[in-house]
């Protein structure tokens, strides 16, 4: 019996999250008959891949000739090489498939004349191996994700899909061997808090970019599958590896996409001039994210910033033609309007690199399931999405890869659950006795708490020092002081005081919960950035510069290599990166330029 | 349900948002206008941010034309939230 009973649900399987991963896996799960339970913070269609404005990518070569194997050189050039091989091939070649899939399942892609996906240029995207750019990504006007997001719902629903909308998951549930036999979680409109108990477990809670003060992501994405992850013992990978997307609103942190350069917008510093011509002559305004973003930086640290601050560059896309903007741009004219009190038809937007994207995760292998350090499966957990590594993105991820990576590992973590119950492997082992009370302990506390640390203002003082200490550009002695001022944080963290102590939507409690989440994550971060010597993709330090030895600053005899954190001591271990793919050849280390 | 828990609702739901811009722009009514609102016009702001978030937008920036005339009062009020 347990010391501390709640009650329990069965199900085969319980996904966490209703996002694009997660309502992805779903569809897997329920069409194959297992009993399937999705929680989710939000209604379903609320999930923060609506956001997604840009779209995703497949070498359909529907405009124009394009190859998986093309996709996948530009994959790990995009990774810097910290991409694992194996999985980048995985999603390069099902891309065609996963998308016609979503075509079926009711997605309204923009047409070319002839009827076909309509696909556009993006950064990143090269045809030949890195050649030219090349029209690799598929959209639904600039609302992809939204699109996405329904088409992935309404498949749910004709599947009977359950939902537990507005549930919070709180913590895994692990027995003795490590196994994974579901969550514990919160219902909101009543307070009480239940076990779902699983033969498979599927994390897809998204991001977690609120670690951050000046972030696109929408206030929802709290880290909580990696703070559940961490608290039960899983490692996070690479979580310095944080995308700083480049054209952030000033001051609202509310994200202009990609989108728009690839329909021709220019950056432009205050002497007016295309400053992308000299930091990547081919690619320009395409470039990579963290090239992109490094030059703007660079332009206002040597003074050429824009505004009375000068600490902005601009977005010029007067020179397009009103109607292209208003029938292929016609969010991103709203939200200029809107947060920046500009009509980009008229004049230039105020733009700088804001925390976007998190590269790291719940380490998975190309199959969604979830890897202990060795690189063995740990029994009955699986994860896809934001929250996952399996590795795709590496150092960096290229725009439009994500919403793949949904499609591609939601399909295959669900795929595997599918085997893995149906082989046998899985079966619904017993709770153990214990297994309510490190949870129940934990909200005890929470309840009990007096002359605590207030949340709001713990919350904004994680936010500020990740901001400051370890955001676009890292230096040594920061990230050191960094360490050190999350360490302190935490503590306050843990002795968290809320005022209300009610049941019925507690919503200070649910904060609190999160806010245990987000700690998580900094550390992780703060942690294997400090440890990280070296410049790579979206990490990049001060102290390691671009010399004849090390390019860019990367160095790939000390660090080609995963890091693994882990919560107890803040530990640190690594892994090899797997550079080996499915079929062909590896894409040995090279210097990333563009 | 007692008011509070309606409102704290209310405000789960205008701050846990698919898009950061609704999360700004509703948290912001939610704290300083929502409580200036008459009976009529809260009720026709909670039936707004139940709205999804690509509905809601059109509405807030004028691109789609409301035809209730409460309603249209409580967007009017929703345009003229700045966030910093
Ligand atoms: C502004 C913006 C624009 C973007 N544009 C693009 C683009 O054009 N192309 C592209 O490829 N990528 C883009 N991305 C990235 C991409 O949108 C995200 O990485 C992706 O949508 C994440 O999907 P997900 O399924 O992993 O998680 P999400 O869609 O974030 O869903 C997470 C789900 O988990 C649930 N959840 C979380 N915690 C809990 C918990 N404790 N209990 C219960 N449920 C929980 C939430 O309720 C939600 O349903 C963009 C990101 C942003 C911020």
């Amino acid at each position: 019996m347990s010391k501390l009973s709640i009650p329990v649900r069965k199900f085969d399987a319980v996904i966490v999250g209703a996002g694009g991963s997660g309502l992805r896996a779903a569809i897997q799960l329920s069409e194959a008959g297992l009993k399937t339970a999705v929680l989710s913070k939000v209604f379903p269609t609320r999930s923060h891949t609506v956001a997604a404005q840009g779209g995703v990518s497949a070498s359909l070569g529907n405009s124009e000739e394009d190859h998986w194997h093309w996709h996948m050189y530009d994959t790990v050039k995009g990774s810097d090489w910290l991409g694992d091989q194996d999985a980048i091939e995985y999603m390069c070649r099902k891309a065609p498939e996963v998308v016609v899939e979503l075509e079926h399942f009711g997605m309204p892609f923009d047409r070319t004349d002839e009827g076909k996906i309509y696909q556009r240029p993006f950064g990143g995207h090269m045809s030949n191996f890195g050649e030219k750019p090349v029209r690799r990504a598929c959209a639904a006007a600039d609302r992809t994700g939204h699109a996405m997001l329904h088409a992935l719902y309404q498949r749910n629903v004709r599947a009977n899909t359950q939902f537990f909308v507005e549930w919070m998951a709180l913590d895994l549930i692990r027995d003795e061997s490590g196994q994974v036999l579901g969550v514990i979680a919160l219902e909101m409109e009543t307070g009480e808090v239940v076990a779902f108990h699983a033969k498979a477990t599927v994390f897809a809670t998204g991001g977690a970019g609120r670690i951050f003060y000046s972030s696109t992501n929408a206030f929802i994405n709290t880290g909580d599958g990696l703070g559940m992850a961490a608290r039960a013992g899983i490692a996070l990978e690479d979580m310095e590896f944080w995308q700083f997307h480049p054209t952030g609103v000033a001051g609202a942190g509310v994200l202009i996409t990609e989108g728009v350069r690839g329909e021709g917008g220019i950056l432009r510093n205050s002497t007016n001039e295309r400053f992308m011509e000299r930091y990547a002559p081919n690619a320009k305004d395409l470039a990579s994210r963290d090239v992109v973003s490094r030059a703007m930086v660079t332009e206002i640290n040597e003074g050429r910033g824009c505004g009375p601050n000068k600490d902005f560059v601009l977005l010029d896309i007067t020179h397009l033609d009103p109607a292209t903007i208003m029938k292929r741009l016609p969010g991103i004219r709203e939200i200029s309007i809107q947060f920046a009190g500009i009509d980009p038809i008229k004049a230039p937007i105020p733009v700088v690199p804001t925390c976007h994207y998190q590269m790291g995760g719940v380490p998975t292998n190309y199959k969604g399931q979830v890897v202990s350090d060795n690189g063995t499966p740990v029994r009955g957990f699986y994860a896809a999405g934001e929250v996952a590594c399996a590795s795709v993105h590496g150092a960096n991820r290229l725009g439009t890869n994500s919403l793949l990576d949904l499609l591609v590992f939601g399909k295959a973590s669900g795929d595997t659950v599918i085997e893995d119950v149906r082989s046998g492997e899985l079966g619904l082992k017993d709770l153990p006795a214990n297994f309510a009370d490190f949870t129940m302990t934990r909200l005890n506390r929470l309840n009990t708490q007096t002359g605590g640390a207030n949340v709001n203002e713990t919350r904004l003082e994680l936010q500020r020092t990740m901001q400051k200490h370890c955001g676009v550009f890292r230096f040594k002695d920061m990230l050191v002081e960094g360490v050190a001022k999350i360490l302190e944080i935490e503590k306050a963290v843990a002795r968290t005081e809320i005022k209300d102590k009610s049941q019925v939507w507690n919503t200070a409690r649910v904060e609190a919960l999160e806010l245990d989440n987000l700690i998580e994550v900094a550390k992780a971060t703060m942690v294997s950035a400090e440890a990280r010597k070296e410049s790579r993709g979206a990490h990049v330090r001060d102290d390691a510069p671009d010399t004849a030895a090390n390019p860019n600053g990367r160095d790939d005899v000390g660090w080609h290599k995963h890091t693994l954190w882990h919560r107890d001591g803040n530990q640190l271990k690594y892994k090899p990166v797997i550079m080996k793919p499915l079929s062909v050849e590896s894409i040995a280390l090279k210097t990333r330029s563009y | 349900m007692e008011d509070r828990q309606r409102l704290n609702r209310l405000r789960w739901r205008c701050t846990r948002r698919a898009m950061l811009e609704m999360d700004l722009l509703l948290g912001e009514f939610l704290d300083r206008v929502f409580p200036t609102l008459t009976p009529a016009q809260a009720d026709s702001f909670v039936a707004l941010a139940d709205m999804e978030d690509l509905e809601l937008w059109p509405l807030v920036n004028g691109s789609r034309e409301c035809a209730d005339p409460v309603q249209a009062e409580v967007l009017a009020l929703l345009r003229t939230v700045r966030v910093k």
